[in-house]
């Protein structure tokens, strides 16, 4: 290790804040811009939901915070560890995350129809969110383990099963976002990993082919695949309606409210997302709020501050020091890539309806908790790389 | 490059293919942000505009105000017809949820909050006579707690309202009623009309009587209230208004202390009819009404159709108008015009003098007197004071009749009679003056079963005394007095006397001229008014029973109209005072009998109370004297 031998130079002196917050070893831009996307996320909340809660104008800030700072001190908490060791825990890692989303399909808290809940003391956990990022480090470890052989057929279609098995539980749940992400999570790897193109290609077909199959067959059988609502949602920006029970209507009134923004927001004159035309305001659709209030100067600031987040990220897979901090890395990167993109598209009218949220902008305690816990990791690759 | 650096980690047949995975990866990252950037612009900067317009229609609600209807006061401005709000719940039929359940959910839950059955609530709205889109007002005089919980749950209640509405308030019940008329909601048709082009649906006009006719100024114009709404139709403040303006005030020529005197006198005779009293000058109608009568107010309440039904279809008739829209022959009340016809005619001269056997054969038929009584010889003005019908009878003997006019004819033409009157409330009848023309051609139409035969000189006979087919209404006869007594005038009657606005401005005098002037000889004149005056005043005379004691002089001309298969219909028509005439009264009672009978006692009675006598030094009417004086 660098820092053991002895140095020749007069090292300049850290100070001890600075070395106990792992600072110097942390990727500061990257600190910069998650911290830069929670605080604006805690100021459209502060602006926007004043009166969500009667006589408690600051329920979602507060709450938002504490999460923010929560989520802060367990990312710097994880840069501090080394990330190598979790590749020898990932069948406990594994099976904890399966385990743990087998178990909210047993006691889980039923919310509109969908079980993804434990209710614990304080809080609401989504054990999902967790398992996004335990599917980036446990996949990728038992990618690590065989990667120095050349890719059999049989190889890719285990890892394959190793990494859809949780993708298929939160299926279950039914959440089909979560689902989708985690599914993008474990492609990614495989893709990063190296699978020849030609896996890739029939991984491609197949998941195409069984989702067309399996569809059919089951409207065939008169087996409903996918719940109304949800092929309600994945449609419905197909074509647009007015009825306020409409998947399609949120879709509507999210682009009018992202649209009558305009170059620099409405401010305080905001109605569309103000006066509940939008609903789930501080969660999934508060880009369109950020849209309305601040105008193309505030989505576009965001946006920008996730293209440095993304950009860091993908930094973080090119200096990995392991091809594990790597292959995991593109987890982290496929992960919130796909969030931003598939939320955001949602509100901008592009995407369907699929209940992704906005990882550090919505409101949330798991997703934001998983979001910087994914961070922490990358964090953690970082850190070693500079070591 | 980075990946140079951990050749211990990665297998060396890997390295390439992961500079272009993870570039593959980098390139489909920026395409998706800058797809997204390039999204964002175009909502925002290029289609911003239309986005914002959108929105701000969005969150808002444009409600209109309903403004005060003006109110109509009598000439001496007592008030006649004001307005008072009521909170009434109103439902929009094609604004319940469109989810059956959810439907029958919230009329449960409405039928729960008012007492009533869902059936009850579906009934009433199917019952209640409505136009698509209209709101079916459910109640009116909705309390304060209903209220209240209502406003508080309106999110669940889509498509109920409590409408703060203003109601027409009759301050003395059924007075005048005809002429005041009631107040509806537009109707379609309506809607269309170019005068009613910034009316909504459920906007209320004037539909009869002078609210119909003054409609544009006591209507007033609504105002506005752009209020902001969230997506629960829930009001979350005001954005602008513009108050409503309460319509003109349309003061009448009417005196209400007249009119209920009219009004009493005939509903204590118990028999339909109709009284008009006029300014033989200017055409003002000082009262005027018609028994039975119906209470206005019951328009002011939700009804079903059945119940509006049964309103208007009740013994009687009481919705018809009797003093402009009932036409009847007048009998001797007619013999003024005829008279007219025959002097300036220059059929007769004043002094021609007919002897009046009591009966007088026409080619086979021998017509009588009224009552069998012989006059001896007689001048036209005996002729009208003892109402001599074999006189009448050589005149319309002799008078030419032939086409669509006559001797008779034309002058009753120029007196009004068969035309519309022109007076300012709707739907007045213009009556019926036979001509040859007419009953031939009804006759060979086969259009009325009473028109038996072609036209005769014996049907000229028969209007002569006005019996037969004429068709007169009291106002009418009122106008053709009221020219005789103003030496010529044929004046538009009218019942609107000014609007003025909220502060009390004169914004407009109704005063229509006069519709023609007759040229009668001052003869002519004198000598009809003086048989007229005779006939009040003197022994003998057919109304002098009941006119006889009037301290004012007047000149008044019985009627009694034989109608088939009924009790005769009874007339006076009385112009006062003789010398200076400034009042013409008409009064007319079904089945009333001679004109003396029923219909005198009646226009004394609103002659003494325009002169102010109260009964004292004017002699109470007899009615035992009245019958014995006989025909008329």
């Amino acid at each position: 290790m660098e820092a053991a031998k002895p140095s020749l130079t007069i090292a300049p002196r850290r100070s001890r804040a600075v070395e106990w917050l792992n600072l110097r070893r942390m990727d500061g831009v990257l600190l910069g811009a998650a911290g830069g996307l929670i605080a604006f996320s805690i100021f459209t909340l502060a602006t926007s939901t004043r009166n969500e809660i009667a006589g408690r104008p600051l329920f979602f800030v507060e709450r938002q915070t504490l999460y923010a700072v929560a989520g802060i001190a367990l990312m710097i908490a994880l840069s501090r560890i080394d990330y190598t060791r979790l590749r020898d825990l990932r069948l406990t890692i594994y099976a904890a995350m399966v385990g743990s989303i087998a178990l909210v399909l047993v006691v889980g808290t039923a919310v509109r129809g969908s079980n993804r809940w434990i209710d614990l003391p304080f809080f609401q956990f989504e054990p999902s969110e967790l398992a996004k990022v335990l599917l980036c480090v446990s996949l990728a470890a038992f990618v690590y383990e065989r990667v120095r052989r050349p890719f059999g057929l049989r190889q890719t279609v285990r890892l394959l099963a190793l990494g859809l098995a949780p993708a298929a539980l939160v299926f279950l749940q039914p959440d089909l976002g979560t689902g989708i992400v985690l599914v993008a999570i474990a492609l990614a790897i495989l893709f990063i990993a190296g699978i020849p193109w030609q896996h890739f290609a029939a991984i491609a077909a197949a998941v195409a082919l069984i989702g067309i199959g399996t569809y059919a067959a089951g409207s065939a059988a008169g087996v409903q695949f996918l719940h109304g609502y949800q092929q309600d949602r994945l449609t419905a920006f197909l074509h647009p309606s007015d009825d306020p029970s409409d998947a399609s209507y949120q879709v509507n009134q999210a682009v009018i409210a992202v649209g009558s923004g305009k170059e620099v927001g409405r401010g305080n004159e905001a109605t569309q997302t103000e006066l509940l035309f939008l609903p789930e305001r501080h969660t999934d659709f508060i880009y369109a709020v950020i849209g309305e209030r601040f105008g193309f100067l505030g989505a576009a600031f965001v946006v920008f501050l996730y293209a440095v987040l993304f950009w860091r990220a993908i930094r973080v897979m090119t200096i990995s020091r392991s091809f594990y901090g790597t292959m995991i890395a593109g987890g982290v990167v496929a992960m919130l890539a796909l969030q931003v993109i598939v939320n955001i598209g949602m509100n901008l009218g592009l995407m369907p309806v699929t209940g992704i949220t906005l990882p550090l902008m919505s409101y949330g305690g798991s997703s934001v908790l998983g979001t910087f816990l994914a961070l922490g990791i990358l964090q953690s690759i970082h850190a070693d790389a500079r070591e | 490059m980075y990946l140079l650096q951990r050749p211990e980690d990665i297998p060396p047949r890997l390295s390439n293919r992961l500079n272009l995975r993870i570039a593959l990866l980098t390139t489909v990252v920026i395409v998706a942000v800058a797809t997204v950037l390039l999204r964002l612009w175009s909502l925002q900067v290029l289609d911003g505009e239309h986005y914002r317009a959108l929105a701000r229609d969005h969150g808002v609600l444009d409600v209109r105000v309903h403004p005060p209807r003006g109110e109509i006061v009598d000439r001496n401005g007592r008030v006649l017809v004001d307005n008072r709000t009521v909170m009434s719940l109103e439902m929009r039929p094609s604004d319940l949820p469109s989810d059956r359940g959810e439907r029958r959910a919230e009329l449960r839950h409405l039928g729960n909050l008012l007492g009533m059955s869902q059936g009850a609530i579906r009934n009433k709205v199917r019952e209640t006579p409505q136009y698509a889109g209209y709101p079916v007002v459910l109640r009116q005089g909705v309390d304060r707690r209903l209220l209240f919980y209502l406003l508080e749950n309106q999110d669940r209640f889509p498509g109920v309202r409590v409408e703060r509405t203003y109601v027409r308030d009759y301050k003395d019940g059924s007075l005048a009623a005809h002429l005041l008329g009631i107040v509806g909601q537009v109707t379609p048709h309506q809607l269309s009309r170019p005068a009613h082009a910034n009316l909504k649906p459920g906007d209320i006009i004037g539909q009869a009587g002078v609210e119909y006719t003054y409609d544009k100024f006591l209507r007033g114009t609504a105002g506005s209230q752009r209020i902001q709404v969230d997506a629960l139709g829930r009001p979350r403040g005001q954005l602008r208004s513009s108050p409503a303006q309460a319509g003109d005030n349309l003061r009448l020529t009417l005196d209400s202390g007249l009119q209920a005197v009219g009004e009493a006198a005939l509903r204590d005779k118990g028999l339909p009819g109709a009284f008009v009293a006029m300014n033989v000058h200017t055409g003002a109608i000082l009262a005027m009404g018609s028994y039975p009568s119906y209470d206005p107010s019951f328009y002011t309440r939700p009804h079903t159709k059945a119940e509006y039904d049964a309103f208007g279809n009740r013994p009687g008739d009481p919705l018809v108008d009797r003093a402009d829209q009932g036409g009847y022959p007048t009998g001797s009340a007619f013999k003024p015009i005829t008279a007219t016809a025959a002097l300036e005619d220059h059929l007769i001269s004043p002094s021609t003098i007919f002897d009046d056997t009591g009966s007088l054969d026409i080619g086979g038929i021998t017509l009588h007197n009224a009552g069998g009584a012989a006059n001896g010889p007689v001048d036209m003005s005996t002729a009208l004071k003892v109402s001599s019908d074999v006189y009448f009878y050589n005149l319309g003997l002799h008078a030419q009749a032939s086409g669509n006019g006559g001797q008779i004819q034309d002058w009753a033409f120029k007196y009004g009679l068969g035309r519309k009157p022109g007076i300012d409330i709707p739907d007045a009848t213009s009556g019926l003056i036979p001509t040859p023309a007419w009953r031939n051609r009804v006759y060979r139409h086969h259009s009325n079963p009473y028109i038996d035969r072609p036209w005769t000189q014996g049907d000229n006979v028969n209007l002569a005394v006005g019996q037969g087919d004429v068709q007169v209404t009291p106002l009418q006869l009122a106008r053709a007095y009221a020219a005789l007594a103003n030496g010529g005038a044929l004046v538009t009657p009218h019942v609107g006397g000014r609007i003025v606005d909220v502060h009390g401005r004169t914004v407009r005098r109704i005063q229509p001229a006069p519709h023609r002037h007759l040229h009668i000889s001052d003869e002519t004149r004198n000598v009809i008014l003086g048989g007229m005056h005779r006939a009040a005043d003197e022994a003998g005379g057919t109304s002098d029973a009941v006119m006889g004691s009037f301290p004012i002089p007047v000149a008044g001309k019985t009627g009694t109209a034989q109608r088939d298969g009924q009790q005769d219909q009874s007339w006076y028509g009385v112009i006062a005072p003789y010398d200076n005439p400034e009042i013409v009264v008409t009064v007319t009672v079904e089945r009333g009998g001679f004109g003396v009978e029923s219909a005198a006692p009646i226009a004394r009675e609103i002659l003494e109370r325009y002169f102010n006598l109260n009964g004292d030094s004017a002699g109470s009417v007899n009615t035992a004297a009245a019958r014995a004086a006989g025909p008329g």
